[in-house]
């Protein structure tokens, strides 16, 4: 360890990069600096591939109350209450050990929020894996869903709503991004400063173990399957029980007044912590080793700096209170250390037996150089444009293929492992409504309602339209349970940023999300970058992930996707022009990503979203549903399932029946309502300018679609085949 | 109006919806009462509500069962006070030797989260009094170790003594296979004690006692021990 | 300072789902001759020398099985020197024997 010399290689850094950390420090890095700067300077924590780009993205709005550079962003509900949330991914965890990756993965995500001093109130999970009918990738989702499982529904945090997809672009480099929704009262909001010279440092929670050394580092890496086995050192494994006593003991102490700054303990542990806070505050800070409690005996200062144990937080409290902090976290059965304190000077002092063994500007390490990395087109973008002859196959046969694909069927296996109803708040449940409503008795009867949205396929066939899309199809989703957007996360899932066409199609798509969020006024509070995600396959399916939170004014009035009464009439609103480009039908059932996705019109967008919202909150609505993945029919067809009636629908002509049936545009959704309402919604629609066209009626144990007015059904199924081809995926996982 | 003592172990996680439903949906007085307390002086009843207490990590409720606070609820149900367990509560009382049986995990082998339908089989518990034989209530449960497992004597014995106060039923009160979520022998959701006060229940009535949340069920569980407790109260000052 | 490793399992009779998810899963793999898989847990507790084996079963009986459902065995390792575990089992324990 205390060898003279360490390549700047060996810890994953370049040699301008130990240049750059000479110039900071005016001397070279003992080997143990060198090792902290390897880890804070990787892309996972350093995001200097990423940070110029994300400048991009709009964080003004009149609720902000803490936007991106803390834990999570905060936005004000009003009646002195604020959300906290943020997204993450725990992409190369899971694909080393899915169980274990995937709930350290919610832990870490919790701590963010509880950083805040919210309390976390609701999980959301997005999860893309290679096609389930393969072994592997089968395992994959399994054990990620049981590990999301086992540590939310320990802890008592509701998972409410997510993504499952499946896509072979996704083989060998799943996908695992979960965020994590808090509630927080304005004076009670913590933040991660550290100030106060003299104040002491507290290292709360479980003990510092040798948990995932390197663990940022090794995210940052690309994926071989050989790793998967030999990095499994590498994955932490988490303790939910120590979780949730973290979250109580944490609520808690913050109560106190006492607790001046706060931040988890997740990449690069204690390193990343004290630099981090040391650096917002503009303080120093001083931590002795010996002071830090330990799991294993003998471990070496790298490793306990570097320890990516769980469940740990580290606390800068006013020296009065440090007494009864600890008693707090004494009382929940969880360690509370004095591991050192603030200073003065401008110095993060690391020190062992009474002698400094690390001594640097806590800036130095937090904040790693900036890249501008090299863009460029990718130079089969434009070939997969051009749509090819696609044949007309069986639509009945295509409809039940599309219904039981991962990306549409319904995810009762993995909600029905989630605890989806704790702290009964739950009013739509996973997989009942277009997003989860939760409602807020502390604001009563207001609602928050929250979904996430991302779109692969869409992403990689135009990455700048692909990323509108999933921002404007969240929105859908929201207003669908009558709900306006508050705000939004992002977590951005890419391959290697050294790759030029990949850094274009990042930047691209980061652009695409910026340019939605200014047309619709919704800030971006925070979020995640991950890259690297590579395999021998080539980089992953480009995937911007949003998890959109709204509020809902009333929510009783809110309303679910299925169909609800027989003899409702159904509605199909927004421009009817679907297209097969780049549609689902023509990936799930063709084979292929082809075609360039429409792009959304924002402003006929929000037009059509005000109308659903409006008739959602008048108790118009008996359900509402965007057509997404699939078209008007598959979204019909849901719709259908999830209520368990059947239904008559003649959809709008188009040149083929395929077009009318699966074809896809953004901003169109099915509704269904009451005979007596038709005349109310007509009127609401026409004075926004939103187009209306009357599809069919509820009724029968039948689902009949006609694609024209010729009154030959194109498909004419019973409702008890749609409804096992939707649960298909019980059968699967 | 009465005294509810809800009892909170290291992760217990549904302590707080308990509480907000016996208080500020049924207008109760509760005292939130610490795994470490000897005493439940001064309460009318207990709950002990779900979760995971202490992880769960030997098997559901098995260290929670010995916790002290388990003496005072020992003693506080040898002398007639209601005690009532949801989920990992009912593991809890199983473990304790206060109720008969024991939980294996899930035939699913998974948790699972989901609305049920369960059977009322006995009115002989201050939390069924108020409702019939037969009745079918609405309710969810969350576990993964809710498989009711009584060996073969046993399971005579206690239904035979009208022990089992619910079962897994469908829609239309059928006690079938197809309604069993989690593999539980008879369909038992739920048992009492042969003096009928303390009961476990693996679903969860305070998740189904507000109609904005799908099913105000539950509610009659609370609604009845209450009516109990205040019957009692009055032949007590009666006599 | 003696280890004894308690090994506990389901008592024959009780259902061992998690054991028949196994058995089917190692079928799957091709080894088609396993007739039978339990799943159990294995304790490891340390114990002053002293330690009489009666209090070992009272541990299980009060704590660490549950006696309606679980039966367990007794091993006593060596004594920790880095040269390997012991792996025979010592007399099985249910209740009741």
């Amino acid at each position: 360890m205390t060898t003279a010399t360490l390549a700047p290689e060996s810890v994953g850094l370049t040699r301008e990069e130990y240049e750059e950390i000479r110039r900071r420090l005016g001397r070279d890095p003992s080997p143990l600096e060198l090792r902290m700067f390897g880890v804070m300077w990787s892309e996972h924590c350093g995001y200097k591939h990423s940070k110029l780009t994300l400048q991009l993205l709009p964080t003004d709005s009149p609720r902000l109350l803490q936007g991106p550079g803390e834990n999570a962003g905060v936005l004000d509900i009003g009646g002195g209450w604020a959300v906290a949330f943020k997204m993450e991914s725990h992409n190369h965890p899971s694909a080393v050990d899915p169980f274990n990756g995937a709930a350290t993965g919610v832990g870490g995500i919790i701590r963010d929020i509880l950083a805040m001093g919210a309390r976390p109130i609701a999980l959301v999970d997005s999860l893309r894996f290679g096609p389930l009918h393969e072994t592997r990738s089968r395992r994959q989702a399994a054990g990620v869903i049981a590990g999301i499982a086992a540590y939310g529904n320990c802890v008592g945090i509701p998972t409410v709503a997510g993504e499952l997809v499946t896509d072979p672009g996704y083989r060998g480099t799943p996908l695992v991004n979960v965020a994590c929704v808090g509630l927080v009262r304005h004076r009670e909001l913590a933040r991660s400063r550290a100030a106060g010279p003299g104040n002491p440092v507290m290292l709360v929670g479980a003990r510092t173990g040798r948990d995932g050394i390197g663990g940022a580092a090794f995210a940052s890496e690309e994926l071989d399957t050989a790793s998967e086995r030999e990095d499994r050192a590498s994955v932490q494994i988490g303790d939910p029980f120590a979780g949730k006593l973290l979250i109580e003991a944490t609520v808690d102490a913050l109560r106190t007044g006492g607790v001046v700054a706060v931040q988890d303990l997740g990449a690069a542990g204690l390193t990343c912590a004290s630099s981090e806070m040391a650096a917002r505050g503009g303080v120093g800070m001083r931590l002795e080793l010996e002071l830090v409690p330990l799991r294993e005996e003998e471990m070496r200062p790298d490793e306990i700096l570097l320890s990516e144990s769980q469940e740990r937080m580290l606390l800068v409290v006013m020296p009065e209170a440090a007494e009864r902090v600890a008693s707090i976290y004494c009382r929940w059965g969880l360690r509370a250390d004095v591991v050192g304190e603030v200073t003065g000077g401008p110095l993060l002092t690391v020190l062992r037996a009474g002698a400094p063994i690390v001594s640097l500007p806590p800036y130095a390490l937090a904040e790693a150089p900036v890249y501008r990395p090299a863009a460029r087109e990718p130079e089969t973008l434009h070939a997969r444009w051009a749509m090819p002859e696609v044949s007309q196959t069986d639509p009945a046969q295509a409809l039940l293929a599309l219904l039981a694909a991962p990306a549409v069927a319904v995810k009762r296996v993995a909600f029905e492992q989630y605890d989806h109803m704790v702290q009964v708040r739950t009013v739509v449940a996973p997989g009942a409504g277009d997003a989860a409503v939760l409602r807020l008795p502390e604001l009563s009867p207001k609602g928050l309602a929250l979904v996430c949205d991302g779109d692969g396929r869409l992403t990689s066939l135009d990455p700048y339209r692909g990323a509108r899309r999933a921002v404007a199809e969240a929105a859908a989703n929201l207003a669908c349970v009558g709900a306006t957007p508050l705000g939004l996360t992002d977590c951005l899932n890419f391959g290697s940023p050294e790759n030029p066409e990949v850094f274009w199609t990042f930047r691209q798509a980061v652009t695409g999300i910026a340019d939605a969020c200014r047309a619709m006024k919704i800030p971006v509070v925070g979020g995640n970058v991950s890259f690297y995600n590579e395999s021998p396959d080539g980089p992953v399916l480009p995937t911007p992930v949003i998890t959109m939170v709204g509020v809902l004014e009333d929510v009783s009035s809110t309303c679910g996707a299925g169909f609800r009464r027989a003899d409702d009439m159904i509605i199909l609103i927004g421009k009817t022009d679907p297209d097969l480009a780049a549609s689902f039908y023509v990936s799930a059932v063709h084979g292929m990503h082809a075609g360039r996705p429409a792009d959304v019109d924002f402003d006929a967008h929000q037009r059509v979203l005000a109308v659903v919202r409006d008739a959602v909150a008048r108790g118009w609505l008996s359900s509402a549903h965007d057509c997404s993945e699939g078209g008007a029919a598959i979204a019909v067809a849901e719709c259908a399932a999830l209520g368990g009636l059947g239904a008559e629908v003649i959809l709008p002509a188009a040149p083929r029946a395929d077009i009318a049936l699966f074809g896809e545009a953004p901003s169109r959704f099915v509704l269904s309502l009451p005979e007596h309402r038709l005349r109310d919604f007509q009127a609401l629609a026409a004075a926004r300018s939103v187009p209306l066209t009357i599809l069919g009626r509820i009724g029968g144990d039948r689902l009949r679609l006609a694609a024209s007015t010729d009154h030959r059904w194109a498909i004419d199924l019973p409702l008890a085949e749609i409804a096992a081809a939707y649960d298909a995926l019980s059968s699967i996982l | 109006m009465m005294r509810f003592g809800v009892v909170i172990f290291p992760a217990s996680n549904c302590d707080r919806d308990c509480v907000h439903v016996l208080r500020t949906v049924l207008g109760q007085e509760v005292e939130e009462v610490w795994h470490e307390e000897q005493s439940l002086d001064g309460l009318d009843a207990v709950v002990l509500p779900g979760g995971f207490a202490y992880g769960d990590y030997l098997r559901a409720g098995a260290v929670a069962a010995r916790a002290p606070v388990m003496a005072a609820v020992r003693a506080f149900a040898q002398v007639g006070g209601p005690v009532l367990g949801i989920c990992n509560g009912f593991q809890i009382l199983l473990e304790a030797g206060m109720l008969p049986g024991a939980m294996l995990r899930n035939a699913v082998l998974r948790f699972r989260c989901t609305m049920v339908h369960v059977r009322v089989e006995s009115t002989q518990t201050p939390f069924t009094r108020t409702l019939r034989e037969g009745q079918v209530l609405q309710m969810p449960i969350a576990h993964g170790e809710g498989n009711y497992f009584a060996p073969g004597s046993l399971l005579s014995t206690i239904e035979e003594a009208g022990q089992i106060v619910l079962r897994y039923c469908d829609a239309g009160g059928r006690v079938n296979h197809g309604a069993n979520p989690n593999g539980s022998v008879r369909n038992v959701a739920g048992v009492r004690n042969p003096a009928g006060n303390v009961v476990g229940l693996m679903p969860h009535p305070e998740r189904a006692s507000e109609d904005v949340l799908g099913s105000g069920d539950g509610r009659l569980l609370f609604e009845s021990v209450i009516m109990w407790l205040e019957t009692r109260k009055r032949s007590l000052v009666g006599a | 300072m003696p280890i004894y490793r308690i090994i506990i399992e389901l008592k024959p009779g009780v259902l061992d789902a998690q054991g028949q998810a196994v058995h089917q899963g190692l079928r799957a793999l091709g080894y088609e001759t396993i007739s039978g898989v339990r799943v159990g847990k294995c304790i490891e507790i340390t114990v002053p020398d002293q330690t009489a084996r009666d209090e070992i079963d009272a541990m299980c009986e009060r704590f660490l099985a549950n006696p309606l459902i679980e039966e367990w065995w007794i091993e006593r390792d060596q004594d920790r020197d880095g040269t390997g575990r012991s792996r025979v089992p010592v007399l099985p324990r249910s209740q009741g024997s």
